[in-house]
């Protein structure tokens, strides 16, 4: 659309064997803007940002992140984008035998020159900020899902990227503690200004983050657009889709009234 | 009968490939490792601490067992040509050229190597080598550089320790119990050894340290493209299976061709 789009998904086709996920995804994501991508369980959202990380090669199409495709790109290259990268992985991927300080700790400790003191006031800071005081200590067999997530989340954020992808940052979370996560991107996002692209399937309260939204399906994007438009989109799947995610909460504000 | 050749032909391209995988890893680990200013020797040193310190009993246990069946073997006939006095050189040149090096490197294949792969192949599955390419951190350089300078470091120390360690239980059995004479062992190895015979033992462990560390490394880092599918904890016990089997033949095949080389 228009010259800012800082990551393009350009007709990304990926296969496994006999079944075709992707079917030919086309994605901008804007610079400083929120891109939340929605779709149902098992569509490819997880496999959208693993191409766009590079971490999986697709079948056919091509992923250009600031104008470089990502698939082509010399190794030092990639790694000069992926310095800009905070990701929070579905499952965490924290490192199980460390501890969680020295999970948040490491990005710090293998990326910049930052003293001993530092380093543990800045992951105390990010501990303070994901609601994690007390658990530095711990490993990750030894902390709950949702903690697992928050860890995840503060070693995603400690280095300051500029984007940030977060495949399901709130899923496994009370709602307490989800609104609070929320709360923290709004305010490091104001403070940063990253780019960030979320995975979740907490429609409709992630619409108010969002400056986009994606609807993943049947392996395309269905279309990409800001909130309102998408919620009275006339595309019958995203109105199905935006019928079924958000029907419940008129029926049950019915119910109730 | 094309059944077969597609076999034959996907088996050969399986193979090919991860031949050339397994070279371009080790091109990278050891780029990475010239690149000296950029890892940290406290990773290096607790690499060593559990390749190498960790190996020490076993080692010193092997080495000990090793010297005092060469020496019972050696002695039996030795004195049936009434030659009892070589014992001593016996010993200690069938140790430092050949047992020394192999045995030393197989065991620290079923400690460490095993350990290794399985380690690195857990770390594949749960994603966290793909967390850290995406915080631009190179597995090659975090992961991989440490275990490597730690194998190169410790393999070749390991196999002194069997060494010296074998050597006294030669003599403990060929002197002590068997009642070879105290001074002709070591005359008979002093003048027998020569440098040539321990810088072979030598070049054979800083060549198995590497390629013990090597194969299970880099079997572990691809457990997903392994052929036999590379899912979960079953495929991690299988990779890791396959890599101590690996560098376990690869040792003595290596020991063939470094021996005919150097001798
Ligand atoms: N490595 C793989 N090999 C084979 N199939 C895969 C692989 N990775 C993903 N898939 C398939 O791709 C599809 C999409 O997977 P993905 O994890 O992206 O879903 P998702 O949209 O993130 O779902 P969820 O919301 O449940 O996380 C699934 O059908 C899955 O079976
Ligand atoms: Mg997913």
């Amino acid at each position: 659309m228009n010259a800012q789009s800082m990551i393009q998904m350009i007709d990304v086709r990926k296969r496994f064997g006999a079944q075709e996920v992707l079917k030919g995804v086309n994605l901008s994501i804007f610079e400083g803007k929120t891109t939340v991508i929605v779709g149902e369980s098992g569509q490819g959202k997880s496999l959208i940002i693993k191409h766009i990380l590079g971490l999986m090669k697709p079948t056919s199409g091509k992923v250009l992140v600031n104008g470089k495709d990502i698939n082509t790109i010399s190794r030092k290259g990639l790694k000069e984008i992926r310095a800009n990268f905070g990701v929070l992985f579905q499952h965490a991927a924290l490192f199980d035998s460390m501890t969680v300080f020295e999970n948040v700790a490491l990005p710090l400790r293998e990326r910049t020159k930052a003293s001993e003191e530092e380093i543990r006031n800045k992951v105390a800071e990010m501990l303070t900020l994901m609601d994690l005081e007390g658990s530095g200590e711990k490993y990750p067999a030894q902390i709950s899902g949702g903690m697992k997530k928050r860890v995840g989340l503060a070693r995603a954020l400690v280095l300051n990227p500029k984007i940030v992808f977060f495949d399901e940052p709130t899923t496994g979370l009370d709602i307490a503690k989800s609104n609070e996560i929320y709360r923290v991107f709004f305010r490091t996002q104001t403070k940063l200004g990253y780019t960030s692209v979320i995975v979740s399937h907490d429609v409709p309260k992630i619409f108010k983050l969002a400056d986009y939204v994606a609807l993943l399906y049947n392996g395309v994007i269905q279309d990409c657009l800001s909130p309102e438009d998408f919620q009275t989109s006339e595309n019958p799947v995203i109105r199905e889709f935006v019928e079924k995610t958000m029907g419940h909460i008129y029926e049950s504000e019915r119910m109730e009234g | 009968m094309i059944r077969i050749l597609n076999t034959v032909g996907e088996l050969t391209l399986y193979y090919v490939n991860q031949a050339g995988r397994m070279g371009i890893f080790l091109a990278f680990v050891v780029f990475n490792i010239i690149k000296l200013p950029y890892y940290k020797i406290s990773h290096v040193i607790k690499q060593i601490y559990i390749i190498g310190t960790l190996s020490v009993f076993v080692i010193v246990f092997t080495g000990a067992f090793t010297g005092m069946v060469l020496a019972l073997q050696g002695y039996n006939t030795l004195s049936k040509f009434g030659s009892e006095g070589l014992i001593g050189s016996v010993v200690a040149l069938s140790l430092i050229r050949e047992l020394g090096p192999v045995l030393a490197a197989l065991m620290v294949t079923g400690r460490a190597g095993s350990a290794i792969c399985a380690e690195i192949g857990i770390m594949r599955i749960s994603e966290q080598i793909d967390a850290l390419e995406c915080m631009a951190i190179d597995p090659h350089k975090y992961i991989m550089a440490p275990k490597f300078i730690a194998a190169l470091a410790s393999v070749p120390l390991l196999t002194a320790v069997f060494n010296v360690v074998g050597i006294f239980g030669g003599y403990i059995v060929g002197v002590k119990l068997m009642g070879a004479n105290e001074g002709a062992f070591f005359t008979s190895m002093y003048r027998d050894v020569e440098f040539a015979d321990i810088s072979m033992g030598f070049i054979k462990s800083v060549c198995f340290g590497l390629l013990i560390v090597w194969i299970c490394a880099a079997k572990g880092y691809y457990v997903h493209m392994e052929r036999s599918g590379g899912f979960g904890a079953e495929g991690v016990s299988r990779v890791t299976t396959s890599a101590v089997v690996l560098s376990s033949v690869s040792i003595l095949v290596l020991d063939y061709i470094i021996t005919s080389l150097l001798i």
